[in-house]
């Protein structure tokens, strides 16, 4: 970024909760697990209600807003006893009643945070307030004109905005995977990315270093990836400045991040702007929240994410970044919380903690899928972090059993037997292979005894040549030498 | 064919079912005769088939018994006409609009359904001016309902043709909706009892809505004795309605049967309601009717309702309002038609705009209105300042309720106008609901009892308003006067 200018940066996420039926009807919300939203038949999961059929009224959802206390509790935020709902109006085609259900004034929870790892440390991001809302269909272009499905119309959605906090793209990176985090641990969102189920609009401004006063900002909306959202951010702080260095003036608009260029893209300035009339919903009696029941949410909240980091570095002695790495992802952590069982070894959390983050996060980015979707268990990589503990395995040795792992999910102790892998540590059937080695290189083995000690690597390799890569390489460093010196 | 006029009452069918003077087949088939024959533009739609089936169903049903099973079903072979923004399942509701002129509901209100289920017979779909609004029934893009009796004049609105149906014996009883008045204007103007219940009373799932926080679907019958049967078979909670009250279900007919205790009975006459304004003849026959209460013992107290005035502004700024949001959805997209025009519209707003302009003029003003009404900039002076006098309206009837029982006054200032006398001025069409608006704000039940006629002969309706959930007193005075006054006489 230019030194002379800093960024502004809020975010608004819509995250859709899993709640097995509709915000405000009893049709289907969620795609089960094995369907891609795209298998759904067009306009299946709909009926009178969500297809805003005249003469429907809305019945709110009790699991919604338990959903939605529950975000609201994990992220610090105090919970609105009196609640509100509005309609929120605008024409488009795949808003079947002219107007969204949402909420404006009393929504469910304000004024929480979350905490953010940065360079500089840990830092607090404000969430300005959290509110309930039904999801719109959705268009679909066919060349000449458009079709509209309305099964995703009246799934409930959170949406979480944030105050004007961040300044950087990773701080905006971080906190969205913070909040992803916090989500996926509740529960309350499936977080699937591809699908829309946590989907991100940056609001985005630049002013001079050191100003108080915001410049102009824009708004990029709909980003559904963690890295898109960090890239389009960086775009248009960069974009932003150089328009304000060139003389010109920064507008008042909504872009669109095209992925494929790298670029934001005007979509519509804020003078078209929408004038959504907001006005109480009638057709909804105003919501009491019973503080009882707030209680009884709060103590069946699982642990969440900052607990969890802090429970691995306090009392399993992970790195800091370690501790991150695990926890930002709900699969993983549960993951790696299994494995540590397995082990019943604390002070084996550490390589545990580094296979999990290492070698297995390689190999699920890799291929782009969940921990629980491969062939690993929890046992495997808990069996691997022994044997290498207990010298039975080199590192290297346990790298190539993690992949016959990965291709068939047979058992570690059955790999390393069929393949010979096991160490050899025994100085009885190693003795014969050093002194091999030290006979067939009579003029190294001089150089050594003159103090060229670091000849010992090069006696090791050929030993552990000869050995076909299974002698235990720390064990055969003191033999060696005991040989050549003794 | 049987003088339909000779039955009064839903006893009075029953004893002729039992005594076998007609059938329930017979009968629905004479309504159903008189209801094609009829030129005031009752009905827009008249369901042959479901209505003789149903009425079959009532008839073998007596047959099997041997008599009216009409605890389980009190409403067993009456033929009952429905308002046409109330849907019913593979029925067309068009709310008198161009824009739903082939909407088919693919569902039934919960208020027909119960009916249906305690045996009444539906005829079919009754006129109304468009989306409920409109106080004359005028307001209709399939032409107007005319007076029952004075072909020249209307018969109030919007809930014309259920009024005049009921009066012109093309059903038995009906359902109306009332949002302003539109269910006791034109009962009184035709000459019928017609009922809002408390806001909250009947489900308004199914009812298309106009005005949400306002809307009331309720009864047109004879007398004041079937509309409480009618109210009671409608009314109770409804899971799909999240502002139906959670509450037993009414008897308010039993309330019928048993003569009021006059002596405990305060009746307030609001001074805000007898200012100028009202003719002659209706200004006589209220007093009148104020005296026979008075005569039978209840105690007649001054009241007043400062707010009065205001009643008015208020209900054309929220009810707009509302209406702008609740129509919104009849955008040519997924509801609503789509005029030939918009498959050459520029973009999506030229698209709308071509399809929305399917909606009358009266509807068009309205929904600018609400829109204005809501827009930012706009929303604190107008409707959030309305929704604020709409509370010091309620806090009127609060005070009100506290010194007497019921509140007793007119329906409307005139009897029934003439087609087009008010169409030109839409103002004076709206003041023409003063009387009638205040209890929608406040939701309370309210009613009008027919009272008198003027010297043409138009009927004149005495308006009767009761505290929220107070149905019964309502009723069992409003029948005393219907069984006991002069003009319940005649």
């Amino acid at each position: 970024m230019h030194p002379e200018f800093e960024a502004v940066i809020g975010l608004e996420v819509h995250c859709q909760l899993a709640t097995e039926t509709k915000i405000f009807c009893s049709c289907p919300a969620r795609i089960p697990a094995d369907q891609s939203v795209s298998e759904i038949a067009v306009n299946s999961n709909t009926c009178p209600i969500c297809a805003g059929h005249p003469g429907t009224l809305p019945v709110l959802n009790q699991k919604v807003v338990e959903f939605a206390i529950q975000a609201g509790l994990a992220t610090h935020s105090r919970i609105n006893l009196k609640n509100r709902f509005a309609r929120k109006h605008y024409f488009y085609p795949d808003l079947p009643k002219g107007y969204q259900i949402s909420q404006f004034e009393l929504p469910i929870c304000e004024n929480g945070w979350l905490n953010i790892e940065t360079d500089a440390g840990p830092k607090k991001i404000q969430i300005q307030r959290i509110h309930m809302e039904e999801d719109a269909g959705k268009n679909v272009h066919m060349s000449g004109f458009s079709l509209v499905n309305l099964n995703r119309a009246g799934v409930p959605l959170i949406e979480i905005v944030t105050g004007p906090d961040m300044k950087t793209a990773d701080e905006a990176g971080a906190y969205l995977r913070a909040l992803y985090a916090v989500v996926t641990y509740l529960g309350i969102c499936d977080g699937n990315l591809q699908e829309g189920n946590f989907r991100c609009d940056a609001n985005v401004s630049v002013m001079p270093k050191g100003s108080t006063v915001f410049g102009t900002r824009t708004e990029i909306k709909n980003v559904n990836s963690f890295r898109f959202v960090e890239k389009a951010i960086e775009y248009e702080i960069a974009r932003q400045i150089e328009v304000i260095r060139s003389g010109g003036r920064v507008v008042l608009e909504t872009r669109t991040y095209d992925s494929d260029k790298d670029i934001t893209i005007s979509m519509r300035s804020k003078e078209e702007a929408q004038d959504y009339r907001y006005f109480t919903e009638p057709d909804l009696i105003p919501l009491t929240i019973d503080e009882a029941w707030i209680r009884k949410i709060e103590s069946g909240l699982p642990e969440l994410p900052e607990q969890m980091k802090s429970r691995l570095v306090s009392s399993l002695g992970l790195s800091v970044y370690d501790a991150g790495v695990l926890t930002g992802s709900k699969t993983l952590a549960e993951f790696f919380d299994r494995v540590v069982h397995k082990l019943g070894n604390p002070a084996l959390a550490k390589p545990a903690a580094n296979w999990v983050t290492g070698e297995v996060s390689r190999l699920i980015n890799e291929q782009g899928i969940e921990i629980q979707q491969s062939r690993i268990l929890p046992e495997h990589i808990a069996d691997l972090v022994r044997l290498v503990h207990d010298q039975v395995l080199s590192s290297t040795a346990a790298k190539q059993v993690l992949a016959l792992v990965w291709n068939s999910g047979e058992a570690v102790e059955v790999i390393v037997d069929r393949e010979g892998l096991k160490q050899v540590s025994d100085v009885g059937s190693l003795d014969p292979i050093i002194q091999r080695v030290i006979e067939g290189n009579a003029k190294q083995a001089a150089d050594f005894r003159s103090g060229k000690d670091k000849l010992l690597g090069f006696f090791v390799g050929q030993v552990m040549k000869e050995s076909g890569g299974k002698a235990n390489p720390a064990l055969l460093g003191e033999l060696i030498k005991k040989k050549l010196l003794g | 064919m049987a003088n339909l006029s000779s039955f009064r009452t839903v006893r009075d069918v029953h004893s002729a079912f039992e005594s076998k003077k007609i059938s329930p087949v017979e009968l629905t088939q004479d309504y159903l005769n008189a209801a094609k024959k009829s030129e005031i533009g009752a009905y827009l739609t008249i369901c042959e088939d479901v209505a003789l089936q149903q009425a079959r169903a009532a008839e073998a049903l007596i047959q099997r018994q041997g008599r009216v099973p009409c605890l389980e079903y009190p409403l067993l072979g009456i033929p009952l006409g429905i308002k046409d923004n109330l849907n019913m399942d593979g029925v067309k509701t068009t709310c008198a609009s161009k824009m739903l002129e082939n909407y088919v509901a693919p569902y039934t209100a919960t208020c027909v359904s119960r009916l249906q289920k305690s045996g009444a017979v539906t005829l079919g779909k009754l006129n109304l001016d468009e989306f409920a609004m409109g106080g004359s029934n005028e307001n209709s893009a399939f032409g107007p309902v005319r007076h029952p009796t004075h072909p020249d004049r209307v018969p109030g609105g919007s809930s014309g043709g259920s009024a005049a149906a009921v009066r012109a014996n093309l059903c038995f009883g009906s359902l109306g909706s009332d949002t302003g008045g539109s269910i006791r204007l034109p009962a009184s103007y035709c000459g019928v009892v017609g009922m809002k219940p408390t806001y909250g009373r009947v489900s308004r799932f199914g009812l298309v809505a106009f005005a949400s926080s306002l809307d009331q679907v309720g009864p047109f019958a004879q007398t004041v004795e079937d509309a409480a049967l009618l109210m009671d078979v409608m009314s109770g909670y409804d899971p799909l309605d999240s502002t139906s009250i959670p509450q037993e279900k009414m008897n308010t007919y039993a309330a019928t049967q048993t003569a009021p205790e006059w002596s405990q009975i305060r009746i307030g006459v609001p001074k805000e309601y007898f200012v100028g304004g009202l003719t002659p003849a209706v200004e006589q026959s209220i007093q009148a009717s104020l005296k026979w209460f008075e005569k039978q013992g209840a105690q007649l107290v001054p009241i007043s309702l400062p707010h009065t005035e205001y009643a008015v502004s208020v209900y054309y700024v929220v009810a707009v309002s509302e209406a702008s949001s609740n129509l919104a959805r009849y955008d040519g997209i997924r509801f609503g038609m789509r005029p030939a025009a918009s498959d050459q519209a520029k973009d999506l707003n030229d698209f709308y705009m071509k399809s929305r302009s399917l909606f009358g003029p009266e509807v068009k003003r309205r929904i600018i209105l609400g829109t204005f009404a809501l827009s930012s900039g706009y929303s604190e002076a107008y409707f959030q300042r309305a929704c604020q006098v709409r509370r010091k309206i309620v806090g009127d009837f609060n005070d009100a309720f506290q010194k007497v029982d019921l509140i007793v006054g007119p329906v409307s200032p005139t009897t029934a106008f003439k087609l087009g006398e008010k169409s030109s001025d839409p103002l004076k069409m709206y003041l023409n609901d003063i009387f009638t608006i205040p209890a929608n704000l406040a939701g309370l039940p309210a009613l009008s009892v027919p009272c008198g006629i003027d010297e043409e002969g138009l009927p004149i309706g005495l308006h009767l308003m009761a505290a929220p959930f107070q149905e019964d007193r309502l009723v069992s005075a409003a029948h005393a006067f219907q069984n006991g006054s002069l003009f319940g006489k005649v």
